[in-house]
């Protein structure tokens, strides 16, 4: 019979680069070091990966693998020492692993020369060391012969295993006979197709040792019952358990506490559109809520007592089911922070700089959705303060610094937002050469601005300050596109800097991109919503605070500033008549250092509101970011307040 | 509905999948309009909607269709006709196509109506408020003419601005 196993490719591929991964930070973390149980750790990634390779079918996977095996165990089993060129291979292994894995995935073209190369070292560096491995690894030239009872579980197909494939690694370590017992199967009438009916007897005749048969059988441990025993012994060894402990543990019965306990909660693997489907779900019954909110309010409070409390139990429950949605979608940061001590490593070589990495605040959990589109900016600041803010090694110490230089990682929660921070301690950004460079490149800018206004210009389209290209940065699509980015996920991005001591990015997120909390405005009979994040004040503007400016529109003055007037009425082509300014409420929102007030009829409310998208099924409108739907049904518009904000002081510079 | 629509469809979607056999009718002033029942997701009472700011007069809004906000495209003023009330009669046909979802308000709905590749004459190049470019074809049925529009084509054409393509930015 043949599966399908193309349903569970993906869930190997997962496993797959989650164990690159892991190997990747734990070889960083040997660096030359004692082994113990990070090399364990290191060995079993790879093993797992070469056994799913082989039971998939990836013959050059898993062959790739078997060599890094190969020097791993030499490692952990002493014959080798752990050395910096050993792990400098074995990194540049974990990439070449990578891209043989994601051509297999995606079918794109294999970076082959990186592979065989990478290869090419790898049995190198085995065979140069061929003799040690010989002598350490005594291997029982004598035969032996093996009984093996071999009876899987029913349900072992649907976890994607083939008994066949077992046997057929079987009959590789020897002289394999088989005998299917057929007597646990029922009667034909009843057979299942998808169940395994069949048990084994087998006779090995193989040089290699128990565990390495008991190895074969790593993948459906726990799945089977297994008993393999030497012919000759009379006694049968107590019956080898059927979920015994993993053959690798043996080498380290003590894991270090704290290190690969991490999600040992036991967990489940849930596909993201799952848990998208309930977070809509939760939408709309929020959506529900609030109507039945709504409608409640007009009921009498005494007659209605009942009701009424059990609307507010609804209310609690509805927002803690939100939260508890919420929460599956939130990840460690420590999944985008991983990556770095591989960059850090490798750019600072290049660059002839010694750089320490220190990440603070790892557990930080945010929405995997803002997780995975924060990865490409904070490579761009790390790569600059790389390149540009930490000095050469002599530099720093002409300096008086430490000659190593440190980029630091930061990530908390404030309120509602996340801050992730890129700090180095660097010389800092450079006033006069961010200046003369922007002159040089024709973007408006005078000596008498200010340093945040300054360091703003790092962020215009094209601008670079390194002399010359480099293939780590000075392209000049950095900062803007770092901006650009963060401002879609609704944050803001700050620089600090001082002269010779460092800079410091920070990066403001919102915790989640489905809800909002936001301020409800009505215009005309229309409802608008604000993020209240933008929103600094509202008030009513008194007759003497309003001027008209010729040309340039309506101005407010609120605390001798003044502020541009915007009245949405009229922006968004609405009916009816303004209002005189004076009746009206004027909103002051900010986005981007820049305020404006907006003018609109009333002040609706606050509330939580869910985002819904507008271009699924429409297209973007201006100063438009999506929609949301209101307690009563009705759908209600949220304002782009940094698109209004930009757009209003376009027009007004025309 | 669809049901009925998908299990007679399937013949012809293996034979020739250009032409569908049953069509929803409506009416718009005078005339009897026809279009691929497959693409009706349903039949709603025109609700209040939510105005869009920079949308030619014939986008009447967004509606909430069970948590999904549908644009909602008023034929009667897309088509220049005379009168466009809005009543409790008035109705909204739900499109589903190219993989959106677009409410659109008609001046009734009729029945549904199958016909033949007989019954299908070509279209002339004249003589309807449509765009040639939208007919598919001229469907006859004893004394009715039906027009009968590639409402596909239409809803994703760029002078209805229902999508992004018109690239506003």
């Amino acid at each position: 019979m043949s599966i399908d196993l193309a349903q569970f490719h993906r869930t190997f591929f997962e496993e797959c680069f989650e164990g690159i991964d892991l190997m990747e930070r734990d070889l960083l973390r040997m660096g030359g070091g004692p082994g113990g149980e990070t090399v364990n750790a290191v060995f079993r990634a790879a093993h797992s990966i070469k056994g799913g390779a082989a039971t998939f079918g990836f013959a050059a996977i898993a062959s790739f693998t078997h060599h890094m095996e190969t020097l791993l165990d030499q490692m952990r089993s002493g014959t080798r020492a752990i050395s910096d060129p050993a792990v400098d291979l074995l990194l540049r292994a974990t990439d070449a692993l990578r891209s043989l894995l994601a051509a297999a995935r995606d079918g794109e073209p294999l970076d082959t020369a990186r592979v065989a190369g990478a290869q090419a070292a790898l049995e190198a560096f085995l065979g140069a060391a061929d003799a040690p491995e010989s002598t350490a690894v005594a291997v029982p030239a004598v035969e032996q012969a093996y009984l093996i009872r071999f009876v899987p579980a029913p349900d072992l197909f649907r976890s994607g295993n083939d008994p066949l494939l077992i046997l057929r690694e079987l009959a590789t370590l020897g002289t394999l006979e088989t005998r299917l017992d057929l007597d646990t199967a029922p009667a034909f009438a009843e057979c299942d197709a998808e169940s395994c009916h069949m048990a084994w007897s087998l006779r090995l005749l193989s040089s290699h040792s128990r565990a390495e048969l008991q190895e074969v059988f790593a993948w459906v441990e726990g799945s089977c019952e297994l008993d393999i025993r030497l012919e000759s012994a009379a006694a049968p060894p107590a019956a080898v358990a059927t979920t015994g402990p993993a053959v690798h543990a043996v080498a380290a019965p003590t894991p270090r506490p704290g290190e690969h306990t991490v999600g040992d909660g036991g967990s489940i693997r849930v596909g993201t559109d799952k848990i998208d489907a309930l977070m809509n779900l939760v939408g709309e019954l929020i959506i529900t809520q609030a109507m039945l909110a709504q409608l409640a309010g007009a009921l009498d409070p005494v007659l209605n007592e009942k009701l009424l409390a059990g609307l507010s139990q609804l209310d609690r429950n509805t927002r803690l089911l939100q939260e508890a949605v919420m929460s599956t979608r939130m990840l460690p940061i420590d999944s985008v922070f991983s990556r770095f001590p591989r960059l850090v490593r490798d750019l600072a070589a290049k660059l002839g700089k010694q750089v320490r990495l220190t990440t603070v605040g790892e557990s930080t959990e945010l929405d995997k959705s803002v997780i995975e589109k924060i990865s490409d900016p904070l490579n761009h600041l790390v790569r600059n303060s790389l390149d540009h803010g930490i000095e050469s090694p002599e530099a720093r110490s002409a300096a008086g610094k430490d000659a190593v230089g440190t980029v630091t990682l930061k990530a908390a929660h404030q309120g509602d937002n996340i801050l992730v921070e890129v700090c180095d301690d660097g010389r800092g950004l450079d006033r006069a050469r961010i200046l003369a460079k922007a002159r040089e490149q024709g973007i408006a800018c005078t000596d008498a601005m200010s340093d945040a206004e300054v360091w703003q210009l790092i962020f215009a389209p094209g601008f670079s300050t390194a002399d010359r290209v480099t293939d780590v940065s000075g392209r000049g699509v950095g900062m803007d596109v770092v901006k650009k980015n963060i401002a879609a996920l609704g944050g803001s991005v700050e620089l600090h800097s001082s002269a010779g001591r460092g800079s410091r990015t920070v990066i403001r997120l919102p915790l989640t991109l489905a809800i909002l909390d936001g301020m409800s405005v009505g215009v005309s009979g229309e409802i608008f919503i604000l993020p209240l994040s933008a929103v600094i004040e509202s008030l009513q503007p008194q007759a003497e605070q309003v001027k008209r400016v010729v040309h340039q529109g309506t101005v407010v003055r609120v605390r001798n500033e003044y502020l541009p007037l915007v009245d949405l009425r009229q922006w968004f082509g609405l009916s009816g008549k303004s209002r005189p300014l004076h009746e009206a409420i004027a909103v002051i929102v900010e986005s981007e250092g820049r305020k404006l007030a907006l003018q609109v009829d009333e002040l609706v409310g606050q509330q939580q509101v869910v985002i819904k998208s507008l271009e699924a099924n429409y297209r973007r409108i201006r100063g438009v970011s999506g929609a949301t739907i209101l307690g009563d049904g009705r759908v209600s518009l949220i304002l782009d307040v940094g698109a209004i904000v930009r757009l209003f002081s376009q027009a007004q510079a025309a | 509905m669809s049901t009925t629509g998908h299990e007679s469809a399937k013949p012809t979607e293996a034979a020739a999948p250009a032409a569908p056999d049953e069509f929803l009718t409506f009416t718009l002033g005078q005339e009897e309009y026809g279009v691929d029942i497959l693409k009706v997701q349903e039949i709603r009472g025109y609700d209040t909607v939510t105005r869009i700011p920079e949308a030619p007069d014939f986008i009447k809004g967004v509606i909430n269709l069970r948590g999904t906000i549908v644009p909602v495209v008023d034929m009667r003023l897309k088509f220049h006709l005379a009168s466009a009330e809005y009543n409790e009669f008035t109705v909204m046909i739900i499109l589903n196509v190219a993989r959106r979802v677009v409410g659109m308000v008609v001046d009734g709905v009729s029945d549904v109506m199958q016909l033949s590749a007989e019954q299908i004459r070509p279209a002339p190049e004249f003589g309807s408020s449509v765009n040639t470019r939208f007919i598919t074809g001229i469907g006859t049925l004893e004394q009715r003419m039906l027009i009968l529009i590639d409402i596909e084509k239409l809803m994703s054409s760029q002078d209805m601005a229902l999508m992004d393509s018109v690239a506003i930015h």
